[in-house]
């Protein structure tokens, strides 16, 4: 067994799916969708941080550029309109257990190197981006009821859509 | 000698004009909005700009990778802002954004 890419994002979308399904009447509010769209985020700008700390690969450096780079730009913009909307961000199970994972993701993948690392890496990128878009289109973006706030959403999908995409062709790439 | 003078002064600045256009060719733009290169495929002539407009809040290129035939380009279009292009070779070119490889487009570019 080399790694458990997809370990961590698997609980987030159980996570997700329990809110979305089991108790669909308890649909987030903005304030924790705003708090879970951020911190999926910051969490996955501090992967690129790491990508960009151990890689050496070409591929891996650029993608992880681009993750840092897009995902702090969503996340301004993110700041900028909760300030609009006088929308404090709230903590919750769905950004905690993101967190959680996310950290244990940083230590596991802390302990490789060279070709190792980037293999994962980019493999959980991939399962991190399907997730989030996942629970993003099915869950975060139906339930926004602020108008701005759902096209923000609908604007970091896109953007992470093309992530994912980019994701896999950096895994392609690798083998 | 006044009227001289003034003739000498239309000619000159018809001949800087003419140059000018000439120099300058025209210039296509292509709209980038939502990861989205707008139109997808342009036709240009040699000599002529094509000039890239970023409407997203995250930066852009356009991109062809350098291959045994041709040099290639990369024109950086930061967030909100513009980047240019002189386009030089006649011929058909895929170009992407670097930064968001699933970002393509197409420019033709014909004899001037």
């Amino acid at each position: 067994m080399k790694f458990l890419p997809h370990a961590s994002f698997l609980a987030a979308i159980v996570l997700l799916a329990g809110a979305a399904g089991a108790y669909a009447a308890d649909k987030p509010t903005d304030p924790q969708i705003a708090h879970i769209a951020y911190t999926a985020g910051v969490l996955d700008a501090k992967a690129g941080e790491q990508a960009l700390a151990i890689s050496k690969n070409e591929a891996v450096r650029a993608f992880a550029t681009s993750m840092v780079t897009d995902h702090n730009a969503v996340n301004v913009q993110a700041l900028a309109l909760v300030k609009k909307l006088g929308v404090t961000p709230e903590d919750n199970a769905t950004s905690k257990g993101l967190a959680d994972q996310a950290a244990a993701k940083l230590a596991e993948l802390g302990k490789l190197t060279g070709a190792d690392f980037d293999k994962a890496y980019a493999t959980n990128e991939v399962a991190y981006h399907k997730a989030v878009n996942g629970a993003l289109a099915d869950l975060l973006i139906p339930s926004a009821s602020n108008a701005e706030l759902k096209s923000l959403l609908e604007t970091g999908l896109k953007i992470f859509q093309g992530h994912e995409k980019h994701a896999e062709d950096v895994v392609a790439g690798l083998k | 000698m006044s009227v001289v003078l003034i003739r000498s002064g239309l000619v000159a600045l018809l001949l800087s004009a003419s140059a000018g256009y000439a120099l300058a060719g025209e210039t296509t733009k292509v709209q980038i909005s939502k990861l989205t290169f707008l139109p997808p495929e342009i036709t240009v002539h040699v000599g002529d700009t094509v000039e890239w407009a970023n409407a997203d809040f995250i930066p852009h290129t356009a991109t062809v990778k350098p291959t045994a035939a041709s040099a290639g380009w990369d024109v950086p279009i930061p967030a909100g802002k513009t980047g240019q292009l002189v386009v030089s070779e006649i011929g058909t070119v895929d170009y992407i954004c670097r930064l968001h490889p699933n970002m393509k487009a197409k420019i033709i570019v014909l004899a001037k």
